[in-house]
């Protein structure tokens, strides 16, 4: 009988890391994790990329997730690398990307000895993360690394932190493989419920006015989901609006798309989900920035709620049928109920309700007025349409990326997602710093893609240093900077509920974006009059470098359409001439809209 | 301010016993508490212990309240920890029996002494350790009767209680995961 082969923990987290399938890993060396390191070094199979900040590392592995569907992986040391991660990790948490996070840990003797970068990670991080471990024993490293791949991916995906002191690291122990059990506890429903698809068909059959609303759920569930989503869609002839998570998952030229709903969504989506009689929410969450002030949340509809987590089903909403499982597997039922289902759907009430849309459509939510001379500022939004179209001409698959704020509102608004897994952005968490490095991990997976950071001048200051690692690496990421020298979407509450009291959202002493590009050994391209701004655009999709475009925009423009806080859906402000109207100033916004965020 | 904008519907609060069954590992109960505070439920008491040394589980019993679609909450939040093998609302899903422990101290000489005794036969407490002038009493039962029996105490000399908190357990032959 052979004797049993003992590895070092380092060796078993590189075996364990090869058989999840793993060849990239984020991370930031220190003294805790230096066994990982040593490990790494001595192979060829895990490519590890060097980030310049944790945090970056974490929002890299985001983008190579969101990306790919695979299980996004960090590497870093114990103390500060770990407090550095976590925001990286509650923005996972909040988006619901799988990404597995190893965090080196003082020796096992020394824990709770106040040591040298000694932090409580598994408990600083419990409420960041989807499940934590900390291993005691090198026996249980394997076992535990194939536990935090599985709860990563499975069910409503999210972060998994794995804490691994140095001394289990460096003592031998037994590798346990994947394991062939299930799960002890957790074990997700990902089929759903048939008497419950039954319900959804009675009302879907049943509705006049119905409107379908798909969000994160569907890019998570795979691209399988997204193809259903466009064939039940396209079945039943209803319009289809998407959540920001959402974009991609129904392609945005069809014509039933209404576009992006919620709080910078377009008039037609926000009040076709006022006035739907029946609603279909597949794998979304009634986020607070989607529905308003909740109790004049479409009144009057029937609602679905397809989630394949419970606990986001009746937590905002109350909804009247409620089908647990996985996106795919419920639209394939769903698709089934439909054709089987032998009643027929209202035509006549549907397409008056298309009639209505269209009315609401025309009123053209999201125009803007550019003046087209040359030497004319440049209005945001112009600068991502035009991106947008000499992109297309490329012919190249583009992912785009964005930091937060008002340029992240414009992306979503104005850039045509055809496919999911193209948009990545900061969501639930509203992570400023985001984009950045998850274009770094983006451009990582996808090595011949076009990479875009769609980007505010505040917002890429948060984790400019990232600039070094598309210098190591030669990521021919483009950062596109609509530069307007404020914290804009400050700058439009500011103006909107504080009486124009821009308390601290001007940017002051900002860099040089183009020396700044060239010190990290990227291009720095710079458009401050209209004139420049599509050769700026052409020469940055044309080098095959890092860029950094600054677009310098005009500094006033607020996004519009916008719900104000507190406000209900038919509530909206359409843009600067209709928030002028309203009487009272404030955009409308009541002492209950004050409070909120 | 959140109750306004919360939609229309039963805003009543209730109590509800809830018993979750965990895997018997380092830092569940954490998991549990902060997963309450983190998301503002109440606690009105925790108990937990191991219950299977085999399996390593333990049995949380948590007494709680809010609204319906609180407690609903509270259920689907636990019910997505890792470690939970199972959650069940004893309060929804029939009969059920709570029961905690307490040990009351009271001192006192005299006419008082003698009827704190009196009344600790009349609820079947039992006498755990006496000096001349204290009892520590040890009772099991209902929350209500260990609060009425404390505030009979209370005049005749209570120094100090220390609860249990609730155990709970539902009626009949199916067991929790049944």
């Amino acid at each position: 009988m052979p004797a049993t082969e003992m590895l070092s923990g380092a060796e078993i987290v590189l075996r364990a890391l090869k058989e999840q399938g793993v060849d990239t890993v984020f991370g930031y060396p220190g003294g805790a994790v230096l066994p990982i390191y040593d490990a790494l070094f001595q192979q060829n199979a895990i490519r590890h990329i060097l980030v310049r900040h944790e945090q970056g590392a974490v929002h890299a592995a985001e983008g190579y997730a969101r990306s790919t569907g695979k299980v996004g992986v960090v590497l870093v040391t114990s103390g500060p690398g770990a407090t550095n991660a976590v925001t990286g990790l509650v923005d996972a948490l909040m988006d619901s990307i799988p990404v597995v996070c190893l965090t080196g840990q003082v020796p096992t003797h020394l824990i709770g000895n106040d040591a040298f970068q000694e932090a409580d990670t598994t408990g600083i991080t419990r409420p960041a993360t989807k499940h934590n471990y900390l291993v005691k024993s090198t026996d249980d490293v394997g076992r535990v690394i194939h536990e935090a791949f599985y709860v990563a991916r499975s069910g409503r995906p999210g972060p998994v932190v794995v804490d691994l002191p140095k001394d289990i690291l460096i003592n031998k122990g037994v590798y346990a493989g994947v394991p062939s059990a299930p799960h002890r506890s957790y074990r997700p429903v990902l089929d759903p419920d048939p008497q419950a698809i039954a319900t959804a068909i009675r009302m879907l059959k049943g509705a006049k006015r119905p409107i379908v609303y798909a969000g994160g759920g569907v890019v998570n569930s795979g691209p399988e989901a997204s193809r259903l989503l466009a064939e039940f869609v396209h079945l039943t002839g209803f319009p289809c609006t998407n959540t920001l998570m959402g974009l991609g998952t129904f392609p945005a030229s069809d014509p039933q798309f209404l576009g992006m709903l919620g709080m910078h969504g377009t008039y037609e989506a926000n009040l076709a989900m006022h006035g739907c009689d029946v609603m279909l929410n597949i794998g979304a969450r009634f986020d607070d920035r989607v529905t308003g002030r909740l109790r004049d949340f479409s009144p009057g509809s029937l609602k679905i709620h397809a989630d394949i987590d419970p606990s986001s089903v009746n937590k905002n909403v109350r909804v009247d049928c409620a089908i647990i499982g996985d996106a795919a597997r419920i639209l394939a039922a769903l698709i089934a109920g439909w054709k089987a289902d032998a009643a027929k759907p209202d035509t006549g009430a549907l397409a008056q309700w298309w009639r209505q849309i269209d009315a609401w459509r025309a009123r053209d939510c999201l125009r803007f007025r550019q003046d087209m001379a040359p030497s004319a500022i440049i209005k945001p939004q112009y600068a991502i349409r035009r991106l947008y179209e000499l992109a297309q001409e490329t012919g190249r698959d583009t992912f785009i990326t964005t930091e937060v704020g008002q340029h992240q509102m414009w992306a979503a608004q104005f850039w045509k997602f055809e496919r999911p897994n193209r948009w990545m952005t900061s969501g639930g968490l509203g992570t400023m710093g985001y984009g950045l490095p998850a274009a770094m991990g983006v451009q990582i997976a996808h090595p011949d893609a076009l990479v875009i950071d769609i980007a505010g001048e505040a917002s890429i200051l948060m984790n400019i240093q990232e600039m070094g690692t598309l210098a190591q690496y030669r990521l021919p990421v483009k950062v596109f900077i609509l530069n307007n020298e404020y914290m804009g979407m400050v700058r439009q509450w500011q103006e909107l509920l504080h009486g124009g009291r821009y308390s601290e959202s001007y940017s002051a002493a900002l860099p040089d974006f183009v020396k700044l590009a060239e010190s990290f050994h990227a291009v720095g391209l710079r458009a401050t009059r209209l004139g420049e701004l599509d050769d700026v655009i052409r020469e940055m999709l044309r080098v095959d470098k890092a860029v950094i475009a600054d677009i310098c925009v005009d500094k006033a423009e607020n996004c519009f359409p916008m719900i104000p806080s507190g406000a209900a859906h038919n509530e909206m402000i359409l843009g600067p001439e209709d928030e002028a109207s309203r009487k009272g100033g404030g955009a409308g916004v009541t002492e209950e809209g004050m409070v909120l965020v | 301010m959140l109750k306004v904008l919360m939609p229309d519907h039963d805003i009543t609060t209730r109590q509800a016993v809830i018993s979750v069954l965990v895997e018997n590992e380092a830092g569940v109960l954490a998991r549990v508490i902060g997963l309450f505070s983190g998301r503002g439920y109440n606690i009105d008491s925790l108990t937990v212990a191991p219950v299977d040394e085999e399996k390593h589980l333990s049995r949380i019993t948590i007494v709680t309240s809010g609204t319906a679609m609180v407690i609903e909450q509270i259920k689907a939040q636990l019910d997505r920890l890792v470690p939970i093998h199972k959650v069940a609302d004893l309060t929804m899903e029939g009969p059920h029996i709570a029961r905690e422990m307490a040990l009351i101290k009271v001192a006192g000489v005299g006419e008082k002494r003698v009827e704190a005794l009196r009344i600790a036969d009349a609820f079947r407490a039992r006498v755990v350790d006496a000096t001349t002038e204290s009892f520590v009493f040890e009772m099991t039962g209902a929350t209500d009767k260990l609060d009425a029996f404390t505030a009979l105490m209370r005049p005749l000399g209570l120094v100090e209680v220390c609860r249990t908190g609730v155990v709970a357990i539902a009626r009949g032959p199916k067991g929790i995961h049944g």
